[in-house]
């Protein structure tokens, strides 16, 4: 029974064995390396109880399901999309620590992690990390903030907009069972074949892979037809593009981007399925496969992505340096067109994640002049946000601490990436560690810094209190210089010939610069400690930092025209924006904070069951998928269709706000605000700040 | 409160979508896009697939290529099963879309059309299961060469995307049946005919790469 | 000041100091002249660089401090958000950069095509066939192979073909060449040379399995009398690189030490090219067991 299953017991558990349990392996084979394994499984199991188990005790079931998992409203999946995206987190960057571990310790010695656990650690890290933490959180905030920045009150397809997230989610928890039952897949997070194909890798580890990365990319293609055609179609009147916050066009390009990169992926992802589960040949070494396929399907969709990435953090950094400024975007139509072009361009870079696959110099070397074409817009972008500083009034709260950092650190990587640009260099550090401490020179001060910013500036808006700073600048002192700590030794270990992936090192020589990378790692997850701890001291003392009346930061977008957190349905009316930067224009010319003329009945989707029983339904699909239990996955797979099939026939799907409700509710935060005493800047961060800026006080409307 | 006029988008958008109010007239142009967003997403997979189809043509390991696969007779028929198709959707959509009165009559017009359309699919489908059963019986199988899967992954995506369509449309029929012909069935309506034509338009895009290359060889 | 203030920028000293070593094992320290041009240009792309993010490193600082909120002494213009110099400023000289960049990518990526012959005296002839975990080293012309040791001749060009057994791999030289990607039914190609006699390192950099980390081998320069004296004692070796032995290194494992062929089957590298050597190759490794220590999921028979 252990490794093999005959008879009735392979019909039901298909590959299934006892075996697949960490636990009985640690019993089989006892040694640091298989306990580590048991205990990460065991997390998984323990913290999966002991969080039922508190949620039974505090009986919030009814209140998780009706307030959240069946919620339809943006600002609710918004907010879920963050918290998958931090406990993602969590486990990813414990994951980078022990990489960083084992690599400082196996030294001419065999380390403490088996070069198989060491592979999934490597290949989960760098899954979660782009799959099920950036993506996540990107989409949260996206998610969370383009509605209320272009006056609407939801997404275009509510509906959709949960479907996606359940689907996103089923893939996150695919992950986190793979700690628990089976194994992950050991060929990295961009899963090379021939190596993932079943001759070479012939456990469950792929399919897990496949399936969750499969989950995780129809949930984004979903997201980016709906922020699209919310961008296009759901505009306040009055405002034209050229009136939307940069964080709009940002998420705009993202979600072109997803649409037309997400596609790629699905198919490759289901080729090498196809190549596992049918015995195609897609990407085989034999019958006539060309891995080469899969390499540039792969990056096809992989370099878009990495831009899907970095654009909304784009967005976040104008818009917190603007705020954190005082002052309007420097250079706003440059910054528009250079998203645009980088946009456009990011399709027509792919090969250079390859460039030592053997095609001749002619391709190689325009793909790399185009590579570096993309750092024109880019740095475009850079010096137009040091120019917003300029002649401004500069805060330094920790969202612009992190965009500061961003500056420099994120311009140091993109030097660096145009060594990698230029194909004779890359022939040297192609797959080393230069590689790894460039995209991570990327991810990290760009998208990182940005999104955790982007959740500091947003989060007094959707939560009503703010967030305490001084964690916030002990999260900064631990992320900045843990990360030139982690990773700028690497860059130097990449150029001795260091290669990524490698489980153990034989050269004396690389071991101050593992030391050091380990430290780095160690601060950056201290890091992400003082975050956490950010938010249990903020929580403790939110009484004192409340911030309802909506704008704490004297900052410029409608979002901070409503009360924190807002109201449902967002706007009691939808403002006309006769502006760029339509709030702060409204705040000066005395239009802020009035009642409305005519209060409507506001028209609302209702919760619904049907998203999470499709990504309950998906989750478990491919869980059959992957075990090969066939009627695990045509039953679920099927209550999936049938899911799909039976919402369309739903009649009643909205509810109606009556206008009274909607009117009292907005008298009774116009009067917070007009009783409120408004702070200057300088007192932004004390508890007097309720949330009205002083900014032009005697311009604040005094009749309600 | 009066309801608006037909706004001037919702008149072409392809059946009678009458008194409309603003926000609602919003939502079905918002939901008309959405789909055609998600055909553009479509199209970008069928067109991987049509490059990896083309990378494929000389990788046949032995077994049979696209010369032994293609048989263009059969595929012609497919074709006209499937262009015909397309012509009574549309004749259908006619149908729906008599802006001053939508009579009974109309409506029972509307929906033989749509069963003929649906008649005219699952032809197709059975064609084109039974080209695949002929393939296997000859041993061109997906899993003996890179060609063979992605002959087989092209052809039969489009076929699978085909069979959700004629899922689709008796799942529209028994809505029609149940719940009356009301805006959301309608903006589904539209939504299947996009989707119908572009199987169409796909289809033309396989016969001529796949099946007309393969006569040609 | 303190002195134990110094203790720790000292302590960081030390470690960089100690560390420098690391840069003699790469590109920046080149036994050969693809490496040396490779450094060179590395340090050209990096001068021109400068003068993109060295603005950048200067200004952020310089205008964030100045601009503080406290600085009551600086400018406040809450609305200055366009200046038409400053714009050409912001994206002239940049395109101007990649412009220059361009120009050198285009000429060293043609110099620097691993597949370009290098000038001099006729190359000699190698075959490498990546394994898991080792690499295979026929000498066509001479007719003697190795494994895991690359022996060639100090100040003569090196051709060598690439294919491999089992999945993509990625063959560099640290000190010497770039890198090239093998291929199973494929060729690729890399033209180097060593300036000297000496020992260098040899690895794949694309992971392919839980011996991946071991899989370096060394590569021994030699001037003419060496080459000729190591050519002569390897082909007295008396093993014999045929089908048998090919299959037996095909199985996945590490060697504890480099072997020697005395002879090789004729056309053994074809043979592997054109699949045609029943194992070593996709199907066939499902059939071989697990190596000892890995994880049981990791090899075992997939049942379907």
């Amino acid at each position: 029974m252990l490794t093999e299953t005959h008879g009735v017991a392979h019909v039901l558990l298909g590959n299934l064995t006892w075996a697949a349990l960490p636990f009985v392996r640690a019993w089989r084979d006892p040694n640091v390396s298989e306990i580590i394994g048991t205990g990460a499984g065991a997390v998984v199991i323990l913290g999966a109880i002991a969080m039922f188990a508190l949620v039974t005790w505090l009986g919030k079931w009814r209140y998780l399901w009706t307030e959240w998992f069946t919620s339809l409203d943006h600002k609710k999946i918004g907010i879920m999309y963050v918290v998958l995206a931090g406990v993602m987190l969590a486990r990813a960057l414990v994951e980078a620590v022990l990489i960083r571990t084992q690599q400082a310790v196996a030294i001419n010695a065999p380390g403490y992690v088996e070069p198989g656990h060491f592979a999934q650690l490597f290949t989960t890290h760098g899954s979660i990390m782009v799959f099920f933490m950036a993506m996540p959180f990107l989409t949260g905030l996206i998610n969370y903030v383009v509605p209320l920045q272009i006056g609407a009150r939801d997404m275009a397809f509510p509906y959709m907009n949960s479907v996606g997230f359940w689907l996103t989610a089923a893939g996150a928890a695919l992950m986190m069972v793979s700690l628990a039952v089976g194994e992950f897949s050991t060929g990295g997070w961009s899963g090379y074949p021939p190596y993932t194909e079943l001759a070479f890798s012939g456990g469950v580890g792929p399919d897990y892979w496949i399936w969750a990365i499969s989950l995780s990319s129809l949930g984004s293609m979903t997201v980016g037809i709906n922020v699209a055609c919310t961008i296009f179609k759901m505009r306040a009147p009055g405002m034209n593009f050229m009136r939307l916050p940069l964080f709009c066009w940002t998420s705009l390009c993202t979600s072109i981007l997803m649409i037309f990169a997400m596609p790629p992926l699905t198919a490759v992802t289901l080729l090498l399925a196809g190549d596992r589960y049918l015995g195609m040949h897609f990407f085989t070494d034999d019958g006539g496969g060309n891995m080469m396929n899969y390499v540039n399907m792969f990056w096809l969709f992989g370099h878009p992505e990495v831009y899907i990435l970095i654009l909304p953090a784009f967005g976040v950094y104008s818009e917190v340096i603007s705020a954190f400024s005082s002052k309007e975007l420097y250079g706003y139509t440059s910054l528009v067109l250079a998203t645009m072009a980088i946009a456009v361009l990011s399709f027509t870079v792919w090969l250079h994640h390859f460039f030592t696959m053997g095609q001749g110099a002619d391709v190689n070397a325009v793909f790399g002049i185009a590579t570096m074409t993309i750092g024109i817009p880019t740095g475009v972008k850079i010096y137009d946000w040091i120019f917003t500083m300029f002649r401004g009034e500069v805060r330094f709260t920790p969202s612009m601490l992190f965009s500061i950092a961003f500056l420099v650190t994120f311009t140091l990587g993109g030097f660096t990436g145009i060594i990698l640009a230029t194909p004779p260099l890359d022939y040297a550090v192609h797959d080393s560690l230069f590689l790894v401490a460039h995209f991570h020179n990327m991810l990290i001060p760009g998208t990182l810094y940005g999104m955790v910013a982007g959740y500091m500036f947003w989060f007094p808006k959707a939560f009503g209190f703010r967030l305490n700073e001084r964690w916030g600048r002990i999260a900064v002192a631990c992320w900045v210089p843990g990360f030139f700590l982690a990773f700028f030794p690497l860059y130097l270990l990449g150029l001795a010939g260091m290669a990524r992936r490698t489980q153990a090192v034989f050269d004396p020589a690389f071991r101050p610069w593992l030391y050091a990378a380990l430290l780095g790692a160690l601060l950056m997850i201290s890091g992400l400690v003082t975050l956490f701890v950010q938010l249990y001291v903020s929580i403790r003392d939110r009484a004192a930092n409340r911030v309802p009346v909506g704008d704490p930061w004297d900052a410029r977008g409608l979002e901070w025209s409503v009360a924190a957190p807002p109201p449902e349905w967002n706007f009691a009316t939808i403002p006309h924006v006769g502006d760029r930067d339509a709030f702060y224009w409204r705040k000066r010319n005395k239009g802020a904070y009035r009642a409305a003329d005519h209060y409507r009945d506001i028209v609302l989707p209702k919760n619904s069951a049907c998203g999470v029983v499709l990504g309950v339904a998906s989750g478990l699909c491919c869980f059959g998928l992957i075990w090969h239990i066939w009627w695990m996955a045509l039953l679920f797979g099927l209550l999936a269709v049938a899911t799909i099939i039976v919402r369309p026939f739903m009649r009643d799907v909205t509810r109606v706000i009556p206008a009274v409700e909607v009117e009292a509710v907005d008298r009774a935060w116009l009067a917070q605000a007009h009783a409120a005493r408004p702070v200057p800047r300088e007192e932004e961060q004390s508890s007097l700040n309720q949330g009205l800026a002083e900014g032009f006080p005697e311009l604040v409307a005094k009749r309600a | 409160m009066t309801p608006d006029p037909v706004a001037p988008a919702l008149r072409h958008a392809g059946l009678n979508l009458r008194h409309a109010s603003r926000e609602e007239a919003e939502q079905v142009e918002s939901d008309v896009f959405g789909f055609w967003v998600f055909l553009m997403s479509d199209a970008v997979v069928f067109a991987t697939l049509f490059a990896l189809f083309g990378t494929s043509l000389e990788a046949t390991a032995g077994a049979p290529d696209l010369r032994a696969v293609v048989k263009l007779g059969p595929a012609f028929i497919e074709t006209m099963l499937l262009l015909t198709s397309s012509f009574t959707f549309g004749m259908a959509s006619i149908e729906f879309s008599r802006v001053h009165r939508l009579t009974r009559r109309h409506q029972r017009l509307a929906v033989r059309w749509l069963l003929v359309t649906w008649v005219l699919g699952t032809a197709f489908l059975g064609m084109e299961v039974n080209d695949f059963v002929t393939m296997a019986h000859n041993g061109a199988t997906a899993d003996r060469s890179f060609f063979l899967s992605a002959f087989t992954v092209l052809v039969g995506t489009h076929g699978l995307h085909v069979l959700t369509g004629v899922i689709w449309l008796p799942l529209m029929l028994l809505q029609l049946a149940g719940l009356g012909l009301d805006r959301p069935l309608k903006v589904n309506l539209i939504r299947l005919s996009l989707f119908w034509h572009f199987l169409d338009i796909v289809w033309i895009a396989i016969f001529s790469v796949v099946y007309l290359q393969g006569a040609l060889r | 000041m303190r002195p134990g203030l110094f203790r720790l920028p000292l302590l960081a000293g030390c470690l960089v100091l100690a560390g420098c070593g690391a840069l003699d094992r790469g590109v920046f320290s080149p036994a050969g002249p693809i490496a040396e041009a490779i450094r060179d240009e590395f340090v050209l792309v990096s001068l021109i660089l400068l003068f993109v993010i060295g603005p950048v490193l200067i200004l952020v600082p310089l205008v964030a401090w100045h601009y503080r909120l406290s600085n009551t002494r600086s400018a406040y213009r809450p609305q200055w958000g366009f200046n038409w110099p400053l714009e050409g400023l912001i994206w002239i000289p940049p395109i101007a950069i990649v412009v220059v960049l361009a120009v050198f990518l285009w000429r060293d990526t043609h110099t620097l095509d691993p597949y370009r012959p290098l000038p001099g005296a006729a190359a000699l002839e190698v075959q490498a066939v990546a394994m898991d975990w080792k690499w295979m080293f026929i000498y066509p012309e001479q007719g003697v192979a190795t494994v895991n040791r690359l022996v060639i001749p100090a100040g003569r060009p090196v051709h060598l073909s690439l294919t491999s057994a089992t999945v993509m791999q990625s063959f560099l030289l640290p000190r010497l060449a770039g890198q090239i990607y093998a291929m199973a039914g494929m060729r690729t190609q890399l033209n180097f040379a060593a300036y000297a006699p000496g020992r260098t390192l040899g690895e794949n950099m694309q992971f392919n399995g839980m011996g991946f980390q071991k899989e370096k081998f060394a590569v021994d320069a030699m001037d003419a009398a060496g080459f000729a004296q190591w050519l002569a004692a390897t082909r007295a070796e008396p093993n014999r690189l045929d089908a048998a032995a090919y299959e037996a290194l095909s199985h996945r494992s590490v060697l504890p030490a480099p072997l020697a062929f005395g002879t090789v089957e004729p056309d053994l590298f074809q043979h592997v090219l054109d699949l045609s050597q029943p194992s070593g190759h996709a199907l066939d490794l499902r059939h071989f067991g697990p190596l000892r220590n890995s994880m049981p999921m990791e090899t075992a028979t997939h049942a379907h």
